[in-house]
């Protein structure tokens, strides 16, 4: 039986297991959406924007590990999707977004709502396609998820012209994909595995650095072990939060521009740092040349473009995190040997030390609400049973920095891009894949205004996610630049006048609560925790406050700037070296 | 130290690869001296030769970075490899006429072919490695060089004995 492209799409979807499409309508998808209105397995979901889409599907990924799909028309829908498909793409998160395409016969005309969606988003995305004959649509799907999902994930986008959504042809699921061109390594050399784990039994002042790698594979629990098994520590960069226990004994915190001080302290004096699934990006580095310089670094990631990237590694491991990781605690556990706890007292002597001396901390007001403290007040009442997502900026550190993330799959944060107005929509879209979690947005309220029109969708479709704005009427991260760095010259980055949150909520039909005393805050946060319905929390915040340790750009990371309030004893902003 | 490296890759032979593979260039900074693509025995691959320089790390980035392009099969730096290129370059020169015949002397001595003539001018055809096509040029400069253009490197590795 012959049947249109755009049921074979449906078709395909299925197949994939998915149930949920995040889109938006327009005129050369309207077969398509003409059978997504009679299927009855897929829900499509429809958003205010096609930004918003993408980063729902998005986040719908990260939650759940499953790829998240979203659906457009052609020209300014397929466009809308470009920030959403880079910043999918700059943190390896496995998405199929189908466009619409003008009709084939037209393509090249500049006809009406025309754009060349697969030039341009060629660089931000993992592969892409333009579908030209209905006979290979369905195995140009079965290829494109495979290709998202599998080796370093990412987004695929599929072009689909209209005259293929209404072709007609049999369906075809294919049995196998065969890509003689695509085959990611993913068993790690074994060789190379042996020698990593001689290097960290005998290593003295041994340093994990985990990054999202560990989250996309799987690998938290192998990693784990690795570090109580060896009594190595672990920090976790931003993509990496929640891939090993905030809480545990051995965890570091962030690395970085704003990492903490006992994790930059660490790496910089470590023997041996073993990079698990990240990629040295600059916010983690520093000044490169003078990153970790007396350690030899052992380097495991499924993409051998990440290694000797950005600095020379000593053992490179290409390979899935966890199976690496599983196969180097195989060979640890063999040699373990309780004279490690000698060998790296003095190690864990100095770390903690480090970790006394300087916490991350903040000054506590009574009179005016510090963000840390919302944050802060936030992971109390929730005992860290939330999905977090976060804006850009400094809400995005301070929710890195004080929420507790215990599993993965819970802190979805834009890292890569850095994109302000992700979380919102991200949090609608964990929240569309896991209807009995919490899910809260902590966020900005520069960054909010960004897909702030998601709220419709929110409270359509009864998504009872949480959004709480760190409300400091700037552009706070730019703010803290300006001060620290431009001469106290603010050029353009207060907002002057944000709206009135509250009735923005009630506005669109969601609820509205506002805090400016830091008394206020644990009840506002515990009314929206009661409502089932979407809340915007406005918490109005000190618009001074910075975010601390930070390394100037470019320095190297054990010169961080602290916060000359919360200690008490420095007059001025101190470098520590 | 940047050095001149000679890649040649293996890509199925679709729609939008050659802008896959020089975009890769672009969009990271790394520059091609010259790129010729064509079809190999299997009409469904093409190769692509390009011609680019960089240190150790980066054109080990650039192997890299071609390697991972859904559509690359095989990735050769022929740097380190015995290897034998070509170029091609048509010349079109006007010389007085004193000088004709000291070009078409020269044109046999680098075994070319005159490939067009009208009264003022020849069309010349060259092959051959770089330094044999530059010291051509270099002999044709005093003879009026009208017009050159010049086919990307091909290139491949020579047999194992
Ligand atoms: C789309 C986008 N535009 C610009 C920036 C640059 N940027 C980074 S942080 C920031 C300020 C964010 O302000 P807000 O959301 O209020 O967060 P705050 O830093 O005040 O917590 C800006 C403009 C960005 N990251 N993303
Ligand atoms: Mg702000």
């Amino acid at each position: 039986m012959k049947i249109s492209g755009s049921e074979i799409v449906l078709e395909c979807l299925k197949k994939e297991g998915v149930k949920h499409i995040f889109g938006y309508p327009g005129g050369v998808v309207l077969h398509l959406f003409d059978h997504i209105y009679k299927d009855k397995d897929i829900q499509l979901i429809l958003t205010r924007h096609e930004q918003g889409a993408t980063h729902m599907a998005d986040a719908y990924s990260r939650s759940t590990g499953e790829v998240g799909v979203a659906l457009v028309t052609s020209g300014p829908g397929a466009t809308n999707t470009v920030t959403g498909l880079a910043t999918a793409a700059m943190d390896s998160i496995p998405m199929v977004v189908f466009s619409g395409q003008v009709p084939t016969m037209l393509i090249g005309n500049d006809a009406f709502q025309e754009a060349d969606i697969v030039g341009i988003t060629r660089p931000c995305t993992k592969y892409n396609y333009l579908v030209k004959d209905v006979q290979e649509l369905a195995y140009t799907i079965k290829e494109a998820f495979h290709i998202a999902r599998s080796g370093r994930p990412g987004p695929v986008l599929i072009d689909l012209p209209r005259d293929i959504t209404a072709a007609m042809t049999e369906f075809v699921w294919p049995a196998e994909i065969n890509l003689r061109s695509y085959n990611p390594t993913f068993e790690g050399n074994r060789w190379m595995i042996e020698k990593a784990a001689q290097m960290i039994i005998k290593a003295k002042r041994p340093v994990i650095i985990a990054g999202g790698g560990i989250i996309s594979s799987g690998a938290s629990d192998e990693l784990r072990e690795l570090a109580e098994l060896s009594g190595v520590p672990v920090t976790t960069t931003l993509m990496g939060i929640g891939g090993f226990p905030s809480t545990h004994y051995l965890n570091l915190g962030m690395p970085g521009m704003h990492g903490t001080y006992y994790a930059n302290m660490a790496i910089q004096s470590a023997d041996l740092l073993v990079a698990v699934g990240m990629r040295f990006d600059d916010r983690v580095t520093g000044k490169v040349d003078a990153f970790a310089p007396n350690a030899e670094i052992i380097h495991i990631d499924i993409d051998p473009t990440s290694i000797r990237k950005n600095v020379d590694v000593d053992v490179p491991i290409v390979g899935d995190c966890k199976r690496v990781i599983t196969v180097l605690n195989s060979v640890i556990r063999g040699e373990v040997s309780n004279q490690w706890e000698e060998i790296r007292r003095a190690w864990m002597r100095q770390i903690d030390e480090w970790k006394r001396l300087r916490p991350l901390s903040y000054n506590y007001s009574p009179d005016v609400i510090k963000p840390q403290y919302v944050v802060e007040k936030l992971y109390e009442i929730t005992a860290g049973e939330a999905i977090i997502t976060t804006e850009v900026g400094q809400n995005q550190m301070w929710a890195a920095q004080f929420f507790k993330y215990d599993k993965p799959r819970t802190f979805l944060s834009s890292g890569g891009l850095g994109t302000m107005g992700y979380g919102f929509p991200a949090a609608i879209g964990a929240q569309v894949a896991n209807p009995d979690k919490l899910v809260i947005d902590i966020a900005g309220d520069g960054s909010i205004q960004m897909n702030i029109q998601e709220l419709a969708t929110a409270v359509i479709y009864k998504l009872p996610v949480k959004v709480a704005i760190l409300n400091n009427r700037y552009l706070g991260m730019v703010r803290q630049w300006q001060e620290l760095f431009y001469g106290e010259r603010y050029s353009h980055s207060n907002l002057d006048v944000v709206p009135d949150f509250v009735k923005v909520a009630e506005a669109y039909g969601a609820v509205g609560l506002r805090a400016e005393k830091p008394s206020e805050v644990e009840p506002v946060i515990r009314e929206a925790l009661k409502v089932n319905r979407p809340v915007f929390m406005d918490f109005v915040v000190d618009w001074k406050e910075k975010v601390y340790p930070m390394v100037p750009a470019g320095a190297p990371i054990d010169q961080m700037l602290f916060d000359k309030e919360a200690e008490k004893d420095d007059k001025k902003l101190k470098l520590v070296k | 130290m940047m050095k001149k490296h000679t890649i040649s890759i293996l890509v199925e032979n679709k729609f939008g690869v050659l802008s896959r593979v020089s975009g890769l260039f672009s969009g990271r900074g790394y520059n091609i001296e010259s790129i010729s693509v064509g079809e190999t025995l299997d009409k469904n691959i093409s190769v692509m030769t390009i011609v680019t320089h960089g240190d150790d790390i980066i054109v080990e980035q650039i192997t890299k970075q071609l390697n991972k392009l859904i559509d690359v099969i095989k990735v050769q730096d022929l740097y380190e490899t015995d290897h034998v290129e070509r170029e091609m370059v048509l010349i079109k020169v006007s010389p007085k006429i004193e000088q004709k015949s000291e070009v078409l002397r020269l044109t046999e001595i680098f075994r070319g072919k005159v490939v067009d003539s009208s009264q003022k001018t020849y069309t010349i055809e060259i092959t051959g490695d770089e330094k044999k096509i530059d010291a051509f040029l270099e002999l044709m400069k005093p003879m009026g060089v009208k017009e050159f253009i010049c086919s990307g490197k091909i290139a491949i590795a020579r047999e194992k004995k």
